[in-house]
């Protein structure tokens, strides 16, 4: 794990420590998501939106406008947000369900509309708040409490390959990657390119974290990392997705 | 820029969508967020013709999901923004409505009611009475204005801002098929030339000033960790609620003071309700009127003190009793009988309110809800 050591500016000190599970991903991605917007300075700009599983708990998790909405509907909150004050900087934060499942119909077309927003979906392969069932993103072969012989192609489809399907959608007007909480160095540079692609005014942009959760996945540390690392990654390509060839970063790249 | 839609007062011919699309505009409503579904179409066809002539904004979402929660966001970002639906899209807009409900989003829309259940007809009905009332997974804290006009509609739509805005609760205009779409002559107007201040909108979020300096980062939820903090919070909406209900209730009646019978309708059925109140009078027969402006919420008081007075009360609606059910809570206890003639999703005419008051007179009718 590639960590950042310093606390973000913009964090809400009084609501820390954070209320996630021990060895969830959502603080990394918190932490990586918060030093962006303290580099950009954009503290006072920023309307953070999350959604319902998860992802609500950080509606109390930065010092930044926030607003928690139902399931599925950040991305329309967000959207409708930034058409009525387009200075604002929207930040709409979701889980796979959010965005693949419930919200799927959100996330297309407000990638096909090109709105000047940045969505941030946490990729841990499973329903986490609601006790651990599959998701859109549950690899073939895992067990969850909806899948509990393993998901199946026959029953369930693959898993949705998310800023694969955005970058279709979206095109030349995105800008879209896979990040990891494994690499929050990477993912923060991720993030910056993503609010700095809204701040230019040049459209959607779309970041998928693959994300930790060992209380669903009943995994001890190390098998976490494993799972994250190693199993994820074979089907999640990690790096930049909607960004011209000249511009891209691979996973691999060196620190 | 042109700012004022409109200078003066103007007589007009209209369609109700096209009073709607103008109310909006004389109202401040600075975006529309919008999906089509007929009957209200037109709003959007006049709003996104009209919009650009007076700096305002539209965005037509991918369905009344997205738009019921870009409104949400609209109203939270501190400018007047509205939405408009009918039948299966009022369906999906209860979502963000219960959203709005919660959170004290100060959000508008307008209903052009069409028949239901399901999809049924796209023209008329006064079938969303119960889901713009009590729709949402709350506890039905909103303002639902009833019109029956196409002035009514742009008095309303326009009072419809102020009252969300003012009270911080979502707020309906619910209109019909018919009202939608048939043209009538109406007074449009710059509603300051009349006196009506409209109410200014704030923001919920991107407050002007610095966090942590000037002020404090705002964090709206609405999920609690617990029932009671949850009791809490909305018994707190309830009590707001209850505090301005008497302020915000709204009815017009005639020929009240010595009737024996009172027909009690809402929406155009009230015209033909008034019409047939005025011939069951020239024929000798105490009929009344009474008709709810806001169906929530309901005018309790005013009616219960009618049918503490009156024998009978007729409820008439193109519903199934969605009306009728509300009556009967406002008067639980009170001698008054009910009857109903409930006509889902087809219109109502004063001869047949004439004929089904005569029957009752004559006590042919046994029919209907009687305590």
């Amino acid at each position: 794990m590639n960590s950042l050591a310093q606390m973000p500016r913009c964090w809400r000190l009084a609501s820390k420590p954070h209320k996630f599970c021990p060895g969830c991903g959502h603080g990394l991605a918190l932490k990586a998501l918060g030093i962006a917007i303290d580099e950009l300075n954009i503290q006072n700009k920023v309307v953070f939106g999350c959604d319902i599983g998860c992802s609500l708990l950080a509606w109390d998790f930065f010092d930044v406008d926030t607003v928690q909405t139902h399931h599925g509907r950040t991305t329309p909150v967000i959207a409708g947000i930034k058409r009525a004050r387009p200075e604002v900087i929207g930040i709409a934060y979701m889980g796979d369900g959010g965005g693949y499942a419930i919200g799927s119909q959100h996330l297309v077309n407000a990638a096909s509309r090109n709105e000047k927003i940045t969505v941030i979906l946490i990729n841990n392969t499973n329903y986490g708040m609601t006790g651990g069932q599959m998701a859109p993103t549950t690899l073939l072969g895992q067990k969850t409490e909806t899948t509990p012989y393993g998901r199946t192609v026959e029953e369930a489809g693959f898993p949705t390959q998310g800023p694969e399907m955005v970058k279709a959608i979206a095109g030349e007007n995105a800008y879209v990657a896979r990040g990891t909480v494994a690499n929050v160095r990477q993912l923060k540079r991720f993030f910056l390119r993503a609010l700095e692609h809204q701040i230019a005014g040049k459209g959607f942009s779309f970041i998928e974290v693959l994300s930790s959760c060992p209380t669903n996945w009943r995994t001890n540390a190390r098998d976490t990392w494993k799972f994250l690392e190693e199993e994820m990654t074979k089907y999640f390509k990690v790096g930049e997705i909607g960004v011209t060839a000249a511009e891209k970063e691979v996973a691999a790249c060196p620190e | 820029m042109l700012r004022k839609p409109i200078e003066g007062e103007k007589k007009v011919f209209m369609t109700g969508n096209e009073v709607v699309a103008w109310a909006a505009l004389a109202a401040g409503a600075e975006i529309m967020y919008g999906y089509p579904i007929t009957p209200q179409n037109e709003i959007m066809h006049y709003w996104t013709r009209l919009a650009p002539r007076f700096g305002r904004k539209f965005l037509q979402t991918e369905d009344e999901l997205s738009a019921g929660f870009t409104t949400l966001g609209g109203v939270l970002s501190g400018v007047k923004a509205f939405t408009a639906t009918a039948g299966p899209g009022n369906t999906l807009m209860q979502e963000p409505m219960s959203m709005a409900e919660m959170m004290r989003i100060p959000s508008v829309v307008i209903i052009q009611q069409r028949g239901g259940p399901s999809t049924a007809t796209v023209i008329y009905s006064q079938q969303e009475v119960t889901m713009t009332c009590f729709g949402g997974n709350g506890e039905g804290l909103r303002v639902v204005y009833s019109t029956a006009s196409h002035q009514e509609l742009f008095d309303y739509t326009i009072k419809a801002f102020n009252t969300a805005w003012k009270y911080r609760f979502p707020t309906f205009v619910l209109g019909d098929g018919y009202q939608a779409k048939m043209r009538e002559p109406l007074e449009i107007y710059d509603p300051e030339l009349r006196g009506i201040q409209l109410v200014d909108p704030e923001p919920y979020v991107v407050r002007p000033g610095i966090i942590g300096i000037d002020r404090e980062a705002a964090h709206l939820r609405n999920t609690y960790n617990t029932e009671e903090e949850l009791y809490e919070v909305i018994s707190g909406h309830i009590r707001d609620y209850e505090a301005v209900a008497g302020e915000i209730e709204e009815y017009e009646t005639w020929a009240i003071e010595d009737a024996e019978i009172v027909v009690v309708s809402h929406g155009v059925v009230s015209r033909a309700a008034r019409m047939a109140v005025e011939e069951l009078r020239a024929s000798g027969i105490a009929a009344g009127y009474f008709r709810p402006i806001t169906l929530r919420p309901f005018p309790v008081k005013h009616l219960r003190e009618i049918a503490d007075r009156v024998k009978e009360l007729l409820v008439v609606e193109s519903a199934y009793g969605q009306l009728q059910k509300l009556v009967q809570i406002a008067i639980y206890g009170s001698n008054a009988s009910i009857s109903g003639h409930l006509k889902p999703g087809v219109g109502v005419t004063a001869a047949e309110i004439v004929a089904k008051v005569t029957e009752l007179r004559h006590g042919k009718d046994k029919g209907g809800i009687r305590k």
